[in-house]
Parts: structure tokens; sequence; C-alpha cells
């Protein structure tokens, strides 16, 4: 009896030791990537700073990593001379997820929609070509013609830009189903409404949600464009005032919120998606 | 060694059982893109008792998998009729399920969502589902894997998914399209081996796709050859007449499996010519 437990003892101890070895590795390796991030950050700024500092190229046009960042210190604390900061920041998000969510409905609508009827897809898909080969920018203009300078001009840029990237995506995902599952949940007894909730909506979804990331950019794309186009409120509005006044800086710092807000937008996608594929997820143990 | 044979032919009561399947004058066309028909399976007429584990051999390409698509009711025939006890059936066979070549698992459920599928789709509330689920799940030996997901499992656990996720529903009809050939050969031999087990307990037709004459005879009643395609048709019908239970592994080392291995085979080996004869010349 005491042979099997000595040897469960040492059997157990080395595997601790190595994992111990392992998990340090791989935190060095983390942090060495972490430095090298942060590295190529101080080395770009630090030679825009430099430049700018000693005039080797024109402050005017370029400004400095110094001045943006000043710049969007005073903007969080006195507000723009449109107004305070956090409305034009409410403005952009609101129009950017509104396009978003409405997008997406109507483009997983219409890839299912699509993907599933022949007959649908075959009137439908040459004007949906058609349509998506324009450049949506050019429907701005007209938009704010339709709708005003506030904010659902935006939303419907933002609309046509998403919506496409969804419902080709989702499209697709319902024309990629396995013949043979779909075979297997008639055979065992699903109608068309279980199919739908069973099959084909959980297999397309993997596409859709790689399409989300995307979509994001885009929807954001539509609201910052129509910003830019014509409106009274946004981050885009705040580029296009910043630019009639010739403040680099002001342009540089709405660019560097836009960004941050692209970048949480990007990994709150990105958390949904792991929520909804976990059975892709989980790892093999 | 005739004795046991004569035997075991007199104890099995399958022989005048009722008739569960049967294709009369069945075949089916298919418009290729071309323009041009090409017939896939040409005046089939096939008869399968209940209870009865018939598979169907023939070289590649000749139309076995068509012929069970038609019995599950996924394509309709061109020509004839096929009946379920004696009713003509349209659309979705209900009395039949079916184990793939490839997955039959959702990907996207686990283990015990998969088998109790087929009980939730016909409305059986969930706890009493899972409740029959955990059953099948045992009998094919899972246990302990109920909420891993497919691709946590190895292909031979797959295909116990496929099984209990078929036999749930408790079909009539029992259907496989070559549903062993991705395994490994000692998988495979289990495999098989507890296909048998639970069928035996089961009172469900089965209709076997394979390519393989060993794997037909050592499983089966009755082993049907068709011809090369295209226009397949049946060639040969021979009964099995092996005492069952059998032992699926070492069934193939006995002398009446040679014999009727050799003699269907004969018959197999011309087709399998024509077929891969015709496959060298496209």
């Amino acid at each position: 009896m005491s042979n099997p437990i000595s040897l469960n003892n040492s059997l157990s101890s080395e595997p601790v030791s190595r994992l111990k070895e392992m998990r340090t590795k791989a935190l060095k390796r983390r942090l060495r990537n972490l430095g090298l991030q942060i590295g190529v950050f101080i080395v770009i700024m630090g030679a825009w700073q430099l430049l700018a500092n000693y005039k080797l190229i024109d402050p005017f046009f370029f400004s400095s990593p110094k001045a943006i960042f000043l710049q969007i210190i005073d903007w969080f604390q006195n507000g723009t001379s449109q107004g305070p900061l956090y409305t034009h920041f409410i403005v952009t998000f609101e129009e950017t997820i509104l396009s978003f969510v409405i997008g997406v409905i109507l483009g997983i609508i219409a890839g299912y929609a699509l993907g599933m009827s022949e007959v649908l897809s075959v009137i439908f898909g040459p004007y949906i070509q058609m349509l998506n080969a324009l450049p949506r920018v050019v429907l701005a203009p007209i938009f704010i013609l339709w709708l005003g300078l506030g904010m659902s001009s935006k939303v419907a840029l933002g609309v046509t830009l998403t919506f496409f990237v969804v419902f080709f995506n989702a499209f697709q995902g319902v024309r990629e189903v396995d013949r043979n599952l779909v075979n297997n949940a008639r055979l065992l007894g699903a109608n068309k409404r279980q199919l739908a909730v069973h099959v084909i909506i959980p297999s397309a979804l993997t596409w859709i949600l790689s399409s989300l990331h995307s979509s994001f950019g885009f929807a954001l794309v539509g609201a910052v464009v129509g910003e830019f186009i014509g409106a009274t409120k946004g981050l885009g509005f705040l580029i296009s005032q910043a630019q009639g006044a010739f403040d680099t800086t002001g342009v540089f710092a709405a660019m560097v919120l836009l960004s941050i807000t692209a970048l949480i937008a990007d990994w709150a996608v990105g958390r949904l998606e792991k929520r909804f594929i976990a059975w892709r997820n989980v790892r093999q143990d | 060694m005739n004795s046991t044979t004569n035997i075991s032919l007199a104890n099995k009561p399958k022989q005048n059982d009722p008739v569960m399947i049967e294709l009369s004058g069945v075949s089916k066309e298919f418009v290729k893109p071309s323009g041009e028909v090409h017939t896939v399976l040409r005046n089939i007429d096939l008869q399968i008792g209940k209870g009865e584990f018939c598979s169907i051999v023939g070289p590649t390409g000749c139309g076995k998998s068509t012929t069970l698509s038609l019995v599950a009711g996924f394509d309709q025939p061109t020509n004839g009729t096929i009946k379920i006890q004696g009713e003509t059936l349209q659309g979705m066979n209900q009395h039949a399920a079916c184990v793939f070549q490839t997955e039959n698992a959702f990907p996207w459920k686990t283990v015990i969502d998969n088998v109790s599928l087929g009980l939730t789709l016909r409305g059986v509330e969930k706890a009493e589902a899972y409740k029959e689920a955990k059953i099948w799940i045992e009998r094919v030996g899972l246990k302990g894997f109920e909420k891993h997901y497919p691709h946590q499992l190895s292909g031979g656990m797959r295909k116990r998914v496929a099984l209990a996720q078929c036999l749930i529903i408790q079909p009539q009809i029992l259907l496989m399209d070559e549903s062993f050939s991705a395994l490994d050969v000692h998988t495979r031999s289990l495999m098989e081996s507890e296909l048998l087990t639970i069928w035996e307990e089961t009172s469900a037709s089965v209709i076997f796709i394979t390519h393989d004459l060993e794997e037909a005879i050592a499983l089966s009643d009755r082993v049907v050859v068709l011809t090369a395609g295209p226009a397949a048709t049946i060639k040969g019908d021979y009964q099995i007449d092996l005492p069952r239970p059998r032992n699926v592994s070492e069934i193939r080392f006995d002398a009446d499996f040679m014999r009727l291995h050799e003699q269907i085979w004969n018959d197999l080996r011309d087709e399998v010519m024509i077929s891969y004869e015709q496959s060298n010349q496209s």
C-alpha cells in the first residue's frame, strides 16, 4: 500500500515545480512584450515631441504630443469652444451604438431571409450588390437633406455602412450550415422554427459575430463622417470645427478621443463574442 | 459448424416479420448543371423486415447513400414508391433516425443537450428529456461527459453521442451512412460490437451503408449488393445466417463467415472493377 502512495507523491511534486517554472516563463514573456510596446510608444512620441520642440517640423501643422495632451485635459476641465466635451462624446457614442444595433438587427434579418429563401436571394441579390458597390459616403448629404442636422441623419448613414457587413456574413453563415446537421435535426423532428433556433442561427452566429468588430468600426465611421459633413454636436463636428480654425492640436486631440472610444468598443464586442461562442473556446482538459 | 447455422436459422423470428420498409421500382435521377440527366438508381425493389439488420454494399459512387436519403425522406424518388409500414412515405420519415458518416452532434450543444434534442423537439419537458438522456448517455458509455462539448470528445465518443441521439427517440428504423468509416480500426470494431449489443435490445430495423464487406457481414442479417453506378440496381441479396449474439472482432475467422465473404465478394468484385475502370476513364 505504501508503494503507490510514495510513487504518487514523487509524481505530483515534479509537475508542480514544472508548472511553476512554466508560469514564470509565461509571465516574463508578457512583461517583455508589454515593455516593448511601451518602448515603441515612447520612441515615437518622444521623436515627435523633440522634432516639434526644435522646430524641425512646424508645430502649427503637426502640433506635438504635449500640446495634444494638454488640449484634452483642457477640454475635460473647461469644455470645448462648442460646449462641454462630454456632450460631444455622448452624441457620437449614441449615434454609433444606435446605428450599430439597428444595422446588425436589419443585417441579420435580411441575411437570414435571403439565405433561407432561394427566390428572395435571386430577386434581391443584384440590388444589394449594387447598393454595396456604392460609396456610402455620398449618401451623407442626402441623409442630411432628408433628416436634418440632428442625430437621425448620422444614424441612417451608420446603418447603411454596418448593414452590409453583417448582412453578407449572416447570409453566408446561413448558406454554409452543414447539410447533414440540418438533415439530422429534421429527422429528429424539428419544424421550421426549431430548425432555425437549434441549427441555423447558432451555426450562422460564428460568422455574424466575426463581422461585429468591423461593423462597429463602420458604425463609428458613419457617425463621424456624418458629423463632419453637417452637425451641431459630436466628435466629428469638433474635428471639423478645429480644422476650420486651423487648430491642428484640436484635430489630433479629437482623433485621440475617437480612437480610445473605438478601442473600448472593440474590447466590449470581443467580450460579447466570447460569451456567445463559448462552445468554441472551451479548452480540452 | 453447419448444425449451429441451421439452429440459428430456425431460431430467427425475423424471417416472417412484417415488412418495415418497402421500395418498389424506385429510381432517382438528377439533372446535371450541363443539362444532362444523370441516373443514380434504377428500378430498386427491396423489402426490409421489422427488426432486420440489412447492409447495403457496393462500389464507390453507386448510390448507396442516395438510397439511404430516399428512405430518410431527405429526397424524393423520381419514380417508384417507398412505403414505411405500408404507408407511402411523404416528406421526412417520422420513424427513422440517422447516424451520418460525418458529425451528428451539434457543436454548440453539450452532450446532454445533443442527446436530449430529439425529445425536446417533440415537446417533452426539459427535465424529463434530461432524465431520459442520462440513461442513454450511460448506456453508450459516456457517463460523466454530459457537460462536454463535442469537440472535447474523441471521434469514437462522438459516434456514441450520435448513437444515443438517434436511439433516444426509439426509432423503428435506424439508418447508418458509413457511420464508422472515419474511425480507426480498433475504435471501429469496438463501436460495431456496441452497436450490436444495443440494437439487440431494440426492435429497430437497420439499414447500414458501408463499402466494407467484412463489416457488413459481421453485423447484418442480410447483405444487399448494388451494381456500379450510374444507374445502379440490386445485383445480389444474401441472407447472413451466422448465429447471434456475435463477437464482431472474432467472427471474421469463422469458417461460415469466410464462405459468405467469398460468395458475396465474387459478386461485388466485378462491380468494383467496373467502377474502378470508369473512374480511370473520366
